[in-house]
């Protein structure tokens, strides 16, 4: 080998020695920046990336309270939880939710219905809040679910306590319901307390009683992994109960009531009158409470909105009808009380009445007139001619007054929602709302509970039971035990709004009248006499259909929907007062004959309780 | 230091059977005692991240086993031998690679594999080892520093296994592939001047580059830019692993319990991700002496090139010692953030096989240059 080849071997040597240190040097130099980075991420930025690194692995849930329950005086469960599958989607979760809904639809039924409430539930909704598209599912169905459950990103079984009225109809008005929360509602909820409620009370019982049935939100702290599924619990702090609520409501009566209404539409309340509590508030027609729980669909609320009957109407405490002869007691007593009439003074009734120097004829409804009339007969055959006179002598302002005692004109403040206060005209209502003056010829027929006289028959059954107290007046409520998870139970309060002292022999006058309404053969709820406690009552007709002046009201060729309106109030038995009850039958012409035994029906069942209870729906 | 004390230890320590069964193996004793360390530490790791199963260990241990053979028959062969082959061996390896793109089956999206009726093989995987040969065999037959020319057509022999690769395509194997060719291009000793010059090169390709990429490589590169901006798509890797790191401290959480890795946030975690696993399970402390283990075996290996006996051994054994390097740093790299996604494995610790195979060969080959003594040229 020549000698360069030795010289070109260590040359080369030397270089890839070079090379190598170079190399070395390069490791050494990116291992630093390496350990740099770790640096920066596992020491500067350490606190950081644990916070993310916790957040990634604990969630806190709420733990939704259980909604109290409510149960009649009886103990008799109106609304109750029961658990219930319902398939739900989370929108954002889902790629095509079209396409999703059409192939679920090939594995368990989902009707348009469905579909069309999923879509409106959906507008109310946040993106990632889950909404059923099928509610009560059948077990078979929760089952082919879960086979297929893994094509379908975005939709799951879920197991609720689905709020449950089994007695739905009968008690739909009074309990209302409740449904998914809305944006509105949503503002002004607690949101922390609802973060895991799905359900409001949406009106009655369950809207005004919202706060303690809904019970307080637990949480619970959890460690998940990556696919969200929970591994354990690291804190728990359960949810409090919402609180059960006993109702004064007798669902027997209340079953009575509305059976004894028949083919008619109407309303019936009445009220224990010691307590104030509401044993009977009926409106009919109803509906079925437990639609609107998971939801109703468009075309099935259409439906209820659209019915001329009007299901969706609360006629108890929001049906604002003309009272009719029902409140001649009421404008007697203010008679006796003011000192313009006496109980026995006379007066002449030949059918109709005329202000001085009008010609204007305001009829009775005796065609030939009452005759010689006092207040009791006036009371027991409800001659309006009396009450004209009475009226005219009052005047408005001594009416309205009077009558705004004993709660016409303002709301009962009943523990209910969207109660309407009626109407009790005045000068100054008139004034302000119409831009009108007081003329005379109005007042005589606020005398006989028509004109621009309004009540609710809630109003109604208040009124008559501050008159069988003697003017105690307790506020109607329909809630009468608030029972607390732990057991503690709490009486709603007795509120009392007391009526000015009167003379305690014009109550009995006209008590004594209202006892001839059915005594009397003469009376007009003659018909609903007991022989086993005695009734004071009133009968009343509200006109629906005015008419004209010399023509005469033809009940036969007047359509039914222009049928006058029916009403009675009542109260027994008379020596000790135990119920007051008003019932209004929306066209059903003569109180005494159509409205009085409705009353008689309820008050017997609840003084006699000669027909047994039978135990409603499939209550446990 | 670190280069001469464990041949004295050697020297001093063992007694003279076992260095003579060794010697007779052909085989470091101090490379391979270094590699049985951090190869027991991975399957430590392993166990952790893979959730504890045994069956991943299983696997694991089989693949090592084959690795070890390869390693140990590698070391038997004379490096003269190597060298022999390099042109057939790179040849074949061309061919094979142009066999995938013509036949190869889809898998991953990627066609990488070549199905020999008995084997499964991925070709472009023994160009990590061949395409340093066929270098180190071109450039060893002349004078060094290499002439303009031998240069150019040195860079051809890079350029086209890493084109075919990055076809597949392929992008981790092809970058790793490629840089194994520039090592044994540097270190064969190409002028400063070149190597800037390449540099500046390649920083102007970067623009076509981008222009010949698939779509999902380029929203890894958007990704790498700026994880945050796809956080549950593709940007969801480094961010998890970013907070398995940063989360693991400076002592980390303790072997198996990583909370990232164990509640399955971390994807990946026991193969390309294993990296951020060990962050956070041994923190700052751990991941540094993992690192000074890995470098102790880097520099081993380029000890050994100072050492070979010849050019050819000199450029192969640096080459393959820097492409273990490569894998380590590009791993680590993108497990933290600094470099962008590539699926590349970290060296001897991440589950799976062929790298695993691939490596455990290239080290076989540093024993068979550092155990075949001969004489100096006369």
């Amino acid at each position: 080998m020549p000698q360069s080849s030795i010289k070109n071997y260590l040359h080369e040597s030397q270089l890839f020695l070079g090379r190598a240190i170079a190399a070395s040097a390069l490791v050494i130099l990116l291992l630093s920046v390496l350990i740099g980075r770790l640096f920066y991420l596992q020491v500067k930025n350490h606190e950081h990336f644990t916070t993310l690194s916790q957040d990634n692995r604990v969630k806190v849930e709420p733990l939704p309270p259980t909604r109290g329950l409510i149960y009649d005086r009886k103990g008799v469960i109106l609304a109750q939880n029961l658990p219930a599958y319902s398939l739900e989607i989370t929108p954002e979760k889902t790629r095509d939710l079209e396409a999703t809904i059409e192939e679920l639809g090939k594995i368990i039924p989902i009707s348009e219905e469905d579909v069309q409430r999923f879509r409106k539930l959906r507008k109310q909704s946040r993106r990632f809040d889950s909404i059923p598209i099928r509610v009560r599912l059948k077990e078979e169905e929760v089952a082919r679910i879960a086979i297929h459950r893994h094509r379908f990103p975005g939709v799951d079984v879920k197991a609720t306590l689905l709020r449950d009225y089994p007695l739905g109809v009968e008690t739909a008005h009074l309990l209302g319901y409740v449904g998914r929360i809305n944006e509105k509602e949503r503002q002004i909820i607690d949101t922390s307390n609802y973060s895991g409620t799905n359900f409001i009370g949406k009106n009655g019982v369950e809207k005004s009683y919202e706060n303690m049935l809904h019970g307080q939100v637990g949480l619970q702290q959890v460690e998940v992994n990556a696919k969200g599924r929970v591994l354990r619990v690291l804190e728990n702090q359960p949810p409090r109960p919402g609180d059960n609520l006993n109702l004064f409501l007798d669902i027997g009566l209340q079953e009575t009531a509305l059976r004894a209404l028949g083919d008619f539409n109407g309303a019936v309340a009445a009220i224990d009158i010691q307590t104030g509590g509401v044993l009977v508030l009926v409106s009919k027609p109803g509906y079925d409470p437990n639609l609107f729980v998971e939801g109703i669909s468009a075309k099935a609320y259409r439906e209820l909105e659209e019915s001329p009957d009007n299901p969706l109407f609360n006629r108890a405490i929001r049906g604002q009808y003309p009272p009719g002869s029902t409140v001649k007691p009421f404008i007697g007593l203010a008679g006796l009380e003011y000192d313009v009439v006496g109980f026995h003074q006379e007066t002449y009734c030949p059918g109709y009445y005329q202000l001085p120097g009008k010609e204007h004829k305001y009829r009775d409804w005796k065609k030939w007139g009452h005759g010689k009339v006092d207040m009791k007969k006036a009371i027991v055959e409800s001659c309006d001619v009396y009450y004209y006179e009475l009226a005219r002598t009052l005047g408005i302002d001594r009416l309205h007054e009077f009558l705004y005692g004993f709660g016409f004109g303002h709301t009962t403040r009943i523990d209910l929602d969207n109660e309407l206060p009626g109407l009790m005209p005045s000068r100054e209502w008139k004034r302000q709302k119409r831009r009108e003056p007081w003329y005379p010829g109005e007042t005589l027929i606020v005398g006989i509970g028509q004109g621009y006289f309004l009540a609710t028959p809630l109003q109604l059954a208040s009124a008559t039971a501050t008159l069988a107290n003697r003017g105690h007046r307790t506020r109607p409520r329909v809630v009468a035990t608030i029972e607390k998870p732990d057991g503690a139970i709490m009486e709603s309060p007795k509120i009392d709004d007391d009526l000015h002292q009167l003379d305690p022999e014009h109550w009995e006058q006209v008590i004594d009248a209202m006892a001839s309404v059915i005594e009397s053969p003469r009376g007009t709820a003659h018909s609903i006499q007991s022989p086993s406690y005695r009734i004071a009552g009133k009968t009343g007709t509200a006109q629906v259909f005015s008419v004209k002046q010399d023509e005469e009201y033809d009940e036969e060729n007047v359509a039914r929907r222009n049928r006058d309106h029916a009403l009675f109030i009542a109260f027994a038995p008379i020596e000790n007062p135990r119920i007051a009850i008003a019932v209004v039958v929306e066209n059903g012409g003569h109180g005494g004959s159509v409205a009085a035994p409705i009353a008689r029906q309820v008050m017997d069942q609840y003084l006699l309780g000669d027909t047994p209870v039978t135990p409603p729906g499939s209550a446990q | 230091m670190i280069w001469s004390k464990p041949n004295i230890q050697f020297h001093e320590s063992k007694p003279a059977q076992a260095e003579g069964l060794l010697a007779w193996l052909h085989i470091d004793l101090t490379l391979l005692s270094a590699l049985l360390i951090l190869i027991g530490i991975g399957l430590a790791i392993l166990y952790s991240a893979g959730d504890q199963e045994f069956v991943l260990l299983q696997k694991q241990l089989i693949r090592l086993g084959f690795g070890f053979v390869a390693m140990i028959t590698l070391a038997q062969i004379h490096p003269d031998n190597f060298r022999r082959w390099s042109p057939w061996l790179y040849g074949v390896g061309i061919i094979l690679l142009l066999l995938v793109i013509l036949f190869g089956e889809l898998g991953k999206g990627a066609q990488r594999w070549l199905d020999l009726g008995f084997v499964r093989f991925q070709p472009s995987e023994m160009f990590k080892l061949t395409l340093p040969m066929v270098i180190a065999w071109y450039l060893a037959e002349h004078r060094l520093p290499p002439s303009t020319s031998r240069l150019l057509i040195a860079g051809l022999f890079t350029v086209i296994p890493v084109l075919l690769i990055a076809k597949q395509p392929d992008l981790g194997t092809a970058l790793l592939v490629g840089t194994g060719g520039a090592f044994a291009l540097f270190l064969a000793g190409i002028s400063w001047r070149l190597i800037f010059a390449a540099g500046a090169g390649l920083a102007a390709m970067g623009p076509l580059a981008w222009y010949l990429m698939h779509d999902y490589q380029r929203q890894r590169v958007l990704t790498f830019l700026n994880p945050e901006s796809d956080p549950l798509g593709t940007g969801y890797h480094i961010i998890q692993s970013k907070i398995a790191i940063g989360s693991g401290g400076i002592s980390g959480k303790g072997w198996l319990n990583g909370t990232q890795s164990h509640l399955e946030f971390l994807p990946e975690r026991h193969t390309d991700f294993i990296f951020a696993v060990i962050s956070e399970e041994f923190g700052l402390v751990g991941i540094i002496a993992l690192l000074t283990l890995y470098l102790f075996i880097i520099l081993r290996g380029l000890y050994i090139a100072t050492q070979a006996q010849d050019t050819y051994g000199r450029i192969l054994a640096g080459s393959l010692s820097l492409i273990f390097f490569v894998y380590l740093f590009v791993n680590a790299g993108m497990v933290t953030g600094l470099l962008p996604v590539v699926g590349v494995p970290l060296p001897l610790i991440s589950y799976g096989g062929t790298s695993l195979v691939t490596i455990l060969a290239g080290f076989g080959m540093l024993m068979s240059i550092h155990t075949h003594k001969k004489l100096l040229p006369t």
